[in-house]
């Protein structure tokens, strides 16, 4: 009988990897284009010269980041280079502070503080940072608390002082910005269309 | 005994060395959650969270590399191939992870350079270790590689085991240069960095701990080869077969494409299907040959291992996969309570085992039982059990609360983690965090003595250790 036959279950396990490996290479291929910045899923950094908003969408049964009309970040626009050159600070910065060890971002990471997926689009900011921070914008009451978290406590849990500059907090927060803007199949759910006391 | 046992039994008191750092870790990172302010702007709960989960990766790595050279001599009768390459190795392997550690404790952070990726910390979960050290432990595996297939080749042999190890032995090295990018655009990053971390885990490794389990199913119980070598390409087949595409469950939020949702759902939920398969193996063997073992200890860390990868990784992982599910279970401490259980469940009652097979031949016993080990067994699975069950409560809570009721919000996620529920949990978790580790502590002290001492015990017969030779 075939069954009692290593042999034979060698070649099922040969035949039914190499299947899935194919289909995943696929996958793949078509993931990555659609994850590149600039993809559907993904927006392009300069999407931080740009309004977003995350809203129910009853076609999709999901919410989703809507890109919105011209706002500025800082008080100025930036191009597409310039874009891009931020971005890849603010990345070093998430690694360098090691933020993903407390935070999470899509979801992963540790589970120590809040998720930033959508931390952008956080009514927290004009509610409690602004009047706290006495700043005009939501990126200047950011930039504030991030670089003196000590200086603005707000629940039982605090965040440390990781000795942000300016430049890189105004990068981190133009990540998070774009982060925002990312298609991520409706997670987190209902994020700041629930009013919470 | 062969120099690459010896060299195995070093790495086995590396790898027991560092689950205690792990343990201390990890007391250390849950007292943060029960204790606003801990130690904050000295050592940060981000700092004591990496020694956690990075020690407890590192021990289990060199807890497989020792069970392959302390079965490898025996397998392909001779020593393995560039032994004295590898002995160096352990010692630089050791000294590296010691210099990663005392950087993290005690530089933690740098400015936003690559500099600080090189030198001191890649902030990638999982793979923090700065860059420099992640070229050593490449280093590490790529010389382990080496040693398993010159071996091979000088034996003129290669088992079924052997192959499956060998082949496995590709993607264990490949995936981890995934550890050393840093991609920009966080999905691509994410995209990349699950390959790394998915198929490593539930994947390469699930393959590794077979190979390592089927080899001491032959030595701790004699089962046939034939039925060993079926087993494990029945296993091969279903893990890698659904584990491969099951990789989608990681795709659900990052950004990548929503058909990952049904595939990534449906795929995992075959997961579970080749760890019963180990349960039905193990279980079959042990009824096969009534029980009867000359090493206890290491027979009932092999059925744990069998019974906590299966519902450890199986059932807590089903639990939580779907997307309609983990879209409110996803980095919450649910997720937590399923990475405890699975990863002490899969590999770290397995590593256990190994080390107890490798006493009883290195310290020539007959037969290896006493009452210490049975004391450790118990504390240790009590304390796992209890925390997998304290961290559940807790993510329930935070998933309700937080997630579907709260939407996640920066104020949403602290008054999740206000909940009484939670706190309660959090609590929990910490006692039974300190019954492990009184386990540990049973558990050190029985490796180090178990079958030196003179203990009267019924149907025991211990004889004077002569050491490892």
């Amino acid at each position: 009988m075939y069954a009692q036959d290593p042999a034979f279950w060698r070649a099922g396990a040969i035949s039914s990897t190499l299947v899935m490996l194919i289909v995943l290479v696929f996958l793949t291929v078509d993931s990555l284009a659609t994850i590149r910045a600039g993809g559907a899923n993904v927006p392009s950094y300069t999407v931080i010269n740009k309004e977003i908003r995350y809203e129910f969408d009853g076609s999709a049964h999901r919410y989703r980041p809507v890109i919105g009309a011209d706002q500025q970040l800082f008080g100025r626009s930036y191009s597409a280079a310039e874009a891009e050159n931020l971005m890849r600070l603010g990345k070093l910065v998430i690694q360098s502070r090691n933020c993903i060890n407390c935070h999470t971002f899509f979801g992963n990471g540790a589970y120590y503080a809040p998720d930033l997926t959508k931390a952008w689009l956080d009514p927290a900011w004009q509610q409690m940072w602004m009047p706290m921070t006495q700043a005009a914008t939501r990126e200047e009451a950011i930039a504030a608390f991030l670089m003196n978290p000590e200086k603005y406590p707000t629940w039982s849990r605090q965040m440390p002082n990781l000795k942000l500059t300016r430049d890189e907090a105004v990068a981190v927060i133009a990540y998070l910005k774009w982060m925002s803007a990312v298609e991520t199949n409706g997670f987190p759910i209902h994020f700041g269309h629930i009013q919470t006391n | 005994m062969f120099r690459s046992q010896q060299l195995a039994l070093k790495y086995f008191a590396a790898a027991m060395t560092l689950f205690g750092i792990m343990v201390v870790a990890g007391l250390l990172a849950s007292t943060y959650y029960i204790h606003d302010g801990f130690l904050l702007n000295t050592l940060d709960f981000s700092v004591a969270k990496m020694l956690h989960i990075d020690t407890m990766i590192i021990w289990l790595l060199m807890g497989f590399i020792g069970s392959v050279y302390w079965f490898l001599p025996i397998e392909l009768e001779r020593e393995t191939e560039g032994i004295k390459l590898a002995e160096v190795l352990f010692w630089i392997f050791c000294a590296a992870v010691a210099v990663v550690a005392a950087v993290f404790i005690l530089v933690q952070y740098g400015p936003a350079t690559e500099m600080s990726l090189w030198f001191i910390n890649q902030g990638r979960k999982y793979v923090e270790a700065p860059r420099w050290a992640a070229i050593g432990i490449t280093l590490v595996v790529l010389v382990f590689v080496y040693n398993v297939v010159a071996t091979a080749i000088k034996a003129k042999k290669i088992t079924g085991i052997i192959g499956v190890l060998m082949v496995d032995l590709i993607p264990l090295f490949g995936l981890y240069l995934i550890a050393f990018p840093s991609i920009t655009n966080l999905s691509e990053d994410q995209y990349w960095w699950w390959w790394l971390v998915h198929l490593w885990v539930e994947a390469t490794w699930e393959i590794l701990i077979g190979c390592i389990m089927a080899l001491a199913l032959m030595q701790l119980l004699g089962t046939a080869r034939r039925i060993v070598e079926t087993w494990l390409y029945i296993e091969v087949a279903l893990v890698l077969g659904t584990g491969i595409l099951g990789l989608g469950h990681h795709y659900f939020w990052i950004g990548t494409p929503d058909y990952w949702l049904s595939i990534g759902g449906f795929f995992s939920a075959l997961e579970p299907l080749p760890l019963l398969g180990m349960v039905v193996h193990a279980v079959y063997d042990a009824g096969a040959h009534r029980m009867k073992t000359t090493n206890k200890p290491a027979f009932f860390w092999v059925m744990a291992e069998a019974f906590g990868n299966f519902i450890g990784g199986g059932v807590f992982g089903f639990m939580m996969t779907l997307p309609q599910i983990n879209l409110f279970t996803h980095g919450t401490q649910w997720t937590v309570s399923h990475g405890h259980f699975a990863f002490w469940g899969a590999y770290g009652c397995g590593v256990i085992a190994v080390i107890y097979l490798a006493l009883q031949k290195s310290r020539a016993c007959e037969q290896l039982d006493g009452t210490v080990w049975k004391w450790s067994f118990a504390l240790l699975n009590i304390g796992l059990v209890g925390m997998v069950g304290a961290l559940l409560v807790a993510g329930i809570a935070q998933a309700f609360y937080e997630r579907a009721m709260g939407g996640s919000t920066l104020q949403a996620f602290m008054q999740g983690q206000a909940n009484v529920w939670f706190v309660q949990g959090m609590v929990m978790r910490v006692i039974f965090g300190v019954i492990f580790a009184v386990g540990y502590v049973a558990l050190m002290y029985d490796l180090l003595t178990i079958g030196k001492r003179r203990v009267a015990v019924a149907g025991v017969k211990p004889r004077v250790a002569r050491g490892p030779a």
